[in-house]
Formats: structure tokens, C-alpha cells, sequence
């Protein structure tokens, strides 16, 4: 499996500024899409400089994930998550996405209820990547081979001060 | 009248999700009722009820653990249709066949071939013959032979992805078999020659089918009825001449009769057909359905209305719902919260 992000020339976007924003003092367990971002990125960051460190940009530079792609339905108990794989082939993908699943259940209540997606048009396989990503029993099996469940393991517990 | 699905007990001892429950055939009605999970904890359970004499105390407690031979995830367990064999499909790539040897359960064989996760296992009515499937896209059938052997008499090709789930018809030796490709596929031995199977349908979009992963099917106690639940988040009914079939008339070909949208809002994982006409749906939406054919106004066809609906059944996922044989309206689910809930069907007058 290579692990690179398989793009010699990315395309770099600037840091956004961050807003500061002031905290609700009466909405203490609401689960933020901010924080969902900041934890994913700090994660998936990790994830490919460990991989990759050839690649000096972060994934925020790189656009994988904005905070826009996180939505949360706290009424319905639902995160979505739409990332932008760097190429349209980009063999990383599922990888990345399952990454996500898992970091986000290691965070978050098991009752939320998470769907992953690529951005549309941001893959030639779209749909079926989507699906893989999403197919639970795919996923399970997925995070049974040693190989991937070494390199979730990894960023799981490698960055966690 | 209002019928009410009430819960009985609540199963604990698996450490990981529980993917897949399945009761014992009763021999006898004086047996007591048993039922077996299997885990993302690479464990099966053995489960049986005990008449309680005291309220407070449990009426099902766990006979046995089966461990130790499968290394992965234990998708799928099913049991022989005289009660005295399980076998449990593992995404370790094999199938494993356990005797029951006066309450313990010995391994007695291990069924290798498939390339990667075996997804689900089915014994036929007579229980000669035995069906696997696998994300490797083929469906196995395996003769049972003497001694505990079993024969690989036929790799089933034709789905283009992930088999989940294969089911023998209850009365006649018609195999289906469902998959991530979206389509249920059936597969027939022409003239009952046990080496020539094929697929003789497949039920896909085209045909009134799923437009999505095709999790699980399930007959009605005839035979002539079929439910099938995807990741569209409906559940479809078939049926099929089985009169024909079972005159030698040669297969005759399932029909769509139903189509049940707008109850599950998350994918439906599990759908099982009681023997008295009740279906039951499990799903992602972490809520159970049950319902019933509406027998009033027939004249476009048979019609299904939602009897009950379960919310919030489980704390997470619900993976798959069986009902019980024997008299009580028993119906067994399990879930990604690591538990099996036992409930009862009853009627409020």
C-alpha cells in the first residue's frame, strides 16, 4: 500500500484566520464542528507527516479538510464529514477515511451516527469510494487487517499528550 | 387492541459488537429455548432460558463461550437444522462447523477456501448441504458428508462485489444470495444434479429490485414469500409459484409484490419473517419495525402496513432480529452496543 499523498505538485492554499469565537456558556456537551475539525486535522496532519514527509504542507494548506466539510445534526445525533482527496485517484482515500471514522469514535459518544464522503468531484471513483467508506462491516473488517489497524493505532495514540 | 413489543431480558458478555444472533431449532417443546451470538470479540455465545422460579432472577444465562478458533470477527452462526451442529462464518476467512457434545461445544471442522471474510453461512432444509459467502464476490456450496467432512461441490460466480448474506429456501434446495452489487442472485441445480448449480434470476434495480448493498432476506413459513432489506432503506417482498417448483415444473421466477420506504431512516442490516406472518426489521437507526400484511383491501395485491414501531430499541446499531421457534412470540436482536435484548410480542386487549 503506498502511503504518500501521491501528488509531487499540490495545489496550496493559505491558513485561514481563525474567528475567535466566544463560548456558550449553556451548551457545554454540544459536540462543535470547530473542535471536530481542529482534532481531525491535528490527526490526519500526523497521519501523512509520519507517512510522508516529503509533504511540508499541512493538510489544512492542502485543503483535505476545511471546517466547512463538518456538519453536525446534534437533534439527530449526526456528524458528516466531506473530504477533498488531494488527486482524483488519489489511492489515499479510503485510508484517510477510514482514519476519520476511527478517530472520530474514539472521540465522540457512540451514539452519533457518522458519514464520510469525498467532496463531490473530487474523486474519479466517488461513489464507490463512498460506499466502501461507509459500508460498517467493510469498515470492520477493514480495521481487522494488521497493516491498517497498525497505521490507526499509530495515529491514535501517537499524538495523544 | 394494541400489541406491544416488551422487553424481557438484556444478554451481556460480548466485549464488541454483536453482528449476528440465531435460535436453535426446537426438538422438542419441553427443550428449553437456546440461542447462539457471535461477536466482533471473535467469540460465539451459547445462550439458553431457564424458567425462573424467582422474578427477579435472570431466566437466561450464558451456557457457553466458544473461543480460540476463529481470529477475526465472527460475522454470521447458523444452526443445523436437527439443532446438534453451529456453524459460524469468520472474517478470518473461514468457517468453522462446532457438534454440540452434551452441552460443550467441540470444533469439528474447519472449512477453508474463501480469500478473505466469510459473511454469512446457511444450512439447507435437510442439512446435506451447507452455503457460504465472502467479500471474495463467490458463494460456496459444501455437501455435508460422514464424519463430519465437508465436500466443496460448487463455487458460485456471478456477483460483481461482496456477497452478505446467503439463504437456502426453507422447504426446497433453491439457494439466494445477496450483495454489496445490490442484487439477490438465485441459484439452482437444474434436475436436481448436485454439480450443476447456476444462477437462475437476479433481482436488481432494474427489476423492482434494491438500488443498494442488499444486507439480508428472509421466507415466509411457506416458502412463496420473500423480504429483502438494503442500504436504500426499504424492505421489498417477492413471491414465487413454489407449487410449480415443487411439481418438477421446472423454477419458476420471484415477483415483486411490495415495496416498504419511509420507516428506517439508516440503513435496514436484518429482516426476519415469523412463522405467524409478523416481519421484523432491524437497522442502523438504532430502532426495530414489525410488520404485518394488511388483509383488507386486496385488490392491487397484497399490502404490508408497520404494526410497531421500536425506537431506540439499542443505544447504537441494530444488527440483526430473529424470532424464536416454539409458542412464545419471542424476538431476539442484537446490537453494536455489545448486547442481545430479548423481547416479547404481546398483545394488549
Amino acid at each position: 500500500m503506498t502511503l504518500g499523498l501521491i501528488n509531487a505538485n499540490p495545489v496550496v492554499h493559505a491558513k485561514k484566520e481563525r474567528i475567535a469565537r466566544t463560548e456558550d456558556p449553556h451548551n457545554d456537551d454540544a459536540v462543535d464542528p470547530l473542535e471536530i475539525y481542529d482534532i481531525l486535522l491535528f490527526y490526519l496532519s500526523s497521519l501523512l507527516d509520519i507517512r510522508d514527509p516529503e509533504h511540508p504542507y499541512s493538510l489544512e494548506q492542502l485543503s483535505v479538510l476545511s471546517e466547512e466539510s463538518i456538519t453536525v445534526d446534534e437533534k439527530l445525533g449526526r456528524i458528516l464529514i466531506t473530504f477533498t482527496p488531494t488527486i482524483q485517484h488519489c489511492s489515499m482515500a479510503t485510508v484517510i477515511g477510514l482514519c476519520l471514522r476511527a478517530k472520530l469514535k474514539h472521540c465522540f459518544p457512540p451514539h452519533f451516527k457518522v458519514d464520510i464522503k469525498v467532496s463531490p468531484g473530487s474523486h474519479a471513483n466517488e461513489e464507490s469510494v463512498n460506499k466502501q467508506l461507509n459500508d460498517k462491516e467493510r469498515v470492520a473488517a477493514a480495521l481487522e487487517n494488521p497493516n491498517l489497524r497498525q497505521l490507526v493505532d499509530e495515529c491514535l495514540y501517537s499524538n495523544e499528550l | 387492541m394494541e400489541d406491544e413489543l416488551k422487553e424481557i431480558e438484556t444478554l451481556q458478555g460480548h466485549t464488541d459488537k454483536v453482528w449476528s444472533v440465531a435460535w436453535k431449532p426446537l426438538a422438542a417443546t419441553t427443550h428449553p429455548l437456546v440461542l447462539a451470538s457471535c461477536s466482533g470479540d471473535k467469540t460465539v455465545r451459547i445462550w439458553e432460558h431457564t424458567p425462573s422460579s424467582s422474578p427477579s432472577s435472570l431466566s437466561w444465562h450464558c451456557k457457553a463461550v466458544l473461543d480460540e478458533t476463529h481470529t477475526r470477527t465472527v460475522r454470521s452462526c447458523a444452526w443445523s437444522p436437527s439443532g446438534k451442529m453451529l456453524a459460524t462464518a469468520s472474517f478470518d476467512a473461514t468457517t468453522a462447523i462446532w457438534e454440540d457434545v452434551g452441552g460443550d461445544f467441540e470444533c469439528v471442522s474447519t472449512l477453508e477456501g474463501h480469500e478473505n471474510e466469510v459473511k454469512s453461512v446457511s444450512w439447507n432444509a435437510s442439512g446435506s448441504l451447507l452455503a457460504t459467502c465472502s467479500r471474495d464476490k463467490t458463494v460456496w456450496i459444501w455437501e455435508v458428508m460422514p464424519g463430519n467432512e465437508f465436500e466443496c461441490v460448487s463455487v458460485l460466480q456471478g456477483h460483481s462485489q461482496d456477497v452478505k448474506m446467503v439463504k437456502w429456501h426453507p422447504t426446497l434446495d433453491v439457494l439466494f444470495s445477496c450483495s454489496y452489487d445490490n442484487t439477490v442472485k438465485v441459484w439452482w441445480a437444474e434436475d436436481g444434479d448436485p454439480d450443476d448449480w447456476h444462477c437462475v434470476q437476479t433481482i436488481g434495480e432494474s427489476n423492482n429490485g434494491h438500488s443498494s448493498t442488499v444486507w439480508a432476506l428472509s421466507f415466509n413459513a411457506k416458502g412463496d414469500k420473500m423480504v429483502t432489506c438494503s442500504d436504500d432503506l426499504t424492505l421489498k417482498i417477492w413471491e414465487s409459484d413454489i407449487e410449480m417448483m415443487e411439481s418438477g415444473n421446472g423454477y419458476a421466477p420471484w415477483t415483486h409484490v411490495s415495496t416498504l420506504s419511509g420507516y428506517h431512516d439508516r440503513t435496514i442490516f436484518s429482516v426476519h419473517w415469523s412463522r405467524d406472518d409478523i416481519i421484523a426489521s432491524a437497522a442502523a437507526d438504532d430502532a426495530i419495525r414489525l410488520f404485518v400484511e394488511n388483509k383488507d383491501g386486496k385488490i392491487d395485491g397484497p399490502s404490508y402496513n408497520i404494526l410497531l414501531k421500536k425506537d431506540k430499541a439499542h443505544d447504537v446499531d441494530v444488527n440483526s432480529v430473529q424470532w424464536s421457534p416454539g409458542d412464545n412470540r419471542l424476538l431476539a436482536s442484537a446490537s453494536d452496543d455489545g448486547t442481545i435484548k430479548i423481547w416479547e410480542l404481546t398483545t394488549l386487549t
